[in-house]
């Protein structure tokens, strides 16, 4: 599935700061953040509003730059990723003036496929993904579901090594939400490609995640780690086993007792 | 629009020929609308005429206005000192008056159709150029950061997104422009032309005939609204994503 020079999907992020410098006065974004994602990981990253979760996607993404640390992809040293990691945002980012496949072959379109190519290579995803009927719709007649899938096939189609997803499904209503939650674990049990997950939901990370990242209120830095030691695929009725509750605790423990209790995972 | 502009048109204008011949005005001074109606059909050849020359100056001085409102719109937007050094020069175009350059331009460029569409050119130039610009100053960030980690550079950009985002505005530009595109023509070819409505008009005034004057700036009023619209059902087939808002939209 990945590309051949594009790499394994493996990241190292290491001792990462940002201080935003606007006119109104230095924001300290993020404040030494380690991490480590192995190829194939699927990692999600919580922590409160404002911490810097989607700084660091932007960053990790080359959008914008920072202080001091280093990101390595498979181990070497990397300096404009740029075009190598796929990257869905918080907002959806459907062009209005596209339809549904237009949009979804953005990304190919700017690997220099050609408009033929693109559309085939979508076609098949389209009746998987819940959106043949509306092929050529635009994304004004479509609910906030349809309009997260179709973002995410569009960063899904471009087929980088890594994936940043941004909070994709926290603006859907809980049932879209569950809904798409485990049509995301089916898609991805196929592809395996790396991905690192921004959520606000400590059920939804336990739920997607091999690991979780806990990160500190601003400046963010990584509090806790906790890994997701629960069987894939993951079957419906998983949440609410003791193994699934045990950790859904423990996370929302970490995210309410920061700071006090100061025990590395 | 809807019925309500029809009916206070139709009210003034029988109000208009009511009180004409109640008062028993002389049509030279001031033709009923009727009369005014029979004068165009009697006259409709020359009028057709006019009409159709006074039409092609507005697609070549518009069309022309439209390529160089877009190269100096993407130019402005691009670089910094193309900004700096043509927008003040742009700004101050316009601020000067029609019936002075109008005379002028004509001395310099004759009589002809496109010393005319210069005037025209020169005047709609402006509104798109300057919603061009805005629209695509306005591009949202994300979604060139969005297209920025799928690997473009500056020329896939604009074309990809910023230009697409600022359609809506060039039209609004464009629309604005077109409502005065033809009075530009008109103004142009009153200083000095051998066919056209402008001359037409003069014609007319100084022989007297106030009812077909009326017809010329009945027909340029007609072609004023027919090219907006014009502009709004092409905005329609090249925009069909787009919805105006229902409410506060310049339509
Ligand atoms: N371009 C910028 N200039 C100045 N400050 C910024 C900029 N971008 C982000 N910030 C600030 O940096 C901090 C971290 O922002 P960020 O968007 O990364 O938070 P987040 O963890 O993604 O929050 P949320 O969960 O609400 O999306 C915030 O205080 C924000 O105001
Ligand atoms: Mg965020």
């Amino acid at each position: 599935m990945t590309l051949g020079e594009a790499g394994q999907g493996g990241l190292t992020i290491e001792g990462l700061t940002k201080t935003f410098r606007p006119k109104s006065g230095p924001v300290f974004a993020l404040d030494g953040v380690d991490m480590v994602v192995e190829p194939g990981e699927f990692v999600t990253l919580i922590g409160p509003s404002g911490c810097g979760k989607s700084t660091l996607f932007n960053i990790v993404a080359g959008l914008e730059a920072f202080d001091s640390g280093h990101i390595r992809l498979d181990g070497a040293p990397s300096h404009d990723r740029l075009g190598e990691i796929a990257y869905m945002f918080q907002k959806d980012l459907l062009f209005p003036w596209r339809t549904v496949m237009g949009n979804a072959v953005l990304g190919l379109e700017m690997d220099g496929l050609s408009r033929r190519d693109a559309r085939e290579r979508i076609g098949p995803y389209l009746e998987r993904f819940g959106l043949a009927e509306f092929t050529d719709a635009y994304p004004d007649q479509l609910s906030g579901g349809m309009r997260q899938r179709v973002a995410f096939l569009r960063t899904m189609v471009q087929e980088r090594s890594i994936m940043l997803l941004d909070e994709p499904f926290g603006a859907l209503d809980s049932y879209t939400r569950t809904n798409l939650q485990q049509w995301l674990m089916g898609v991805w049990e196929e592809i395996r490609t790396t991905v690192l997950f921004i959520t606000h939901d400590v059920a939804e990370a336990v739920y997607l995640s091999d690991r979780a990242y806990v990160m500190t209120p601003r400046p963010g830095r990584i509090q806790t780690v906790l890994d997701i030691e629960l069987p894939r695929p993951r079957e419906s009725g998983i949440e609410i086993t003791d193994a699934f509750l045990g950790l859904e605790r423990n996370l929302k423990a970490e995210l309410h007792l920061h700071g006090t209790d100061d025990h590395d995972g | 629009m809807g019925w309500p502009p029809l009916v206070t048109v139709l009210l003034v204008l029988s109000a208009w020929e009511l009180f004409v011949r109640w008062q028993d005005i002389r049509p030279a001074v001031l033709p009923t609308p009727t009369d005014v109606l029979d004068a165009m059909w009697d006259d409709r050849a020359n009028l057709w005429g006019a009409t159709w020359i006074t039409l092609q100056t507005v697609f070549l001085g518009f069309g022309s206005a439209l390529v160089l409102a877009v190269v100096i719109g993407v130019l402005v937007d691009s670089f910094g000192w193309v900004r700096r050094s043509i927008y003040p020069v742009i700004v101050v175009s316009q601020t000067l008056p029609i019936v002075a350059i109008a005379p002028l331009v004509v001395i310099w460029f004759g009589f002809g159709i496109s010393s005319h569409a210069f005037v025209v050119a020169m005047y709609t130039f402006f509104p798109v150029a300057v919603a061009l610009a805005q629209g695509l100053a306005s591009t949202d960030q994300d979604a060139m950061n969005l297209l920025r980690t799928m690997g473009a550079g500056r020329v896939r950009l604009l074309l990809k997104v910023r230009f697409p985002s600022a359609l809506s505005q060039l039209f609004t530009g464009a629309r604005v422009a077109m409502s005065f595109a033809v009075i530009a023509a008109v103004i142009a070819q009153f200083v000095g032309a051998v066919e056209g409505l402008g001359i037409y008009m003069l014609t007319m005034k100084n022989a007297l005939r106030t009812d077909l004057v009326f017809g010329a700036v009945t027909v340029s009023s007609a072609v004023t609204l027919l090219l907006f619209g014009g502009v709004v059902v092409l905005q329609r087939l090249v925009m069909p994503w787009y919805r105006p808002k229902t409410q506060g939209d310049a339509r």
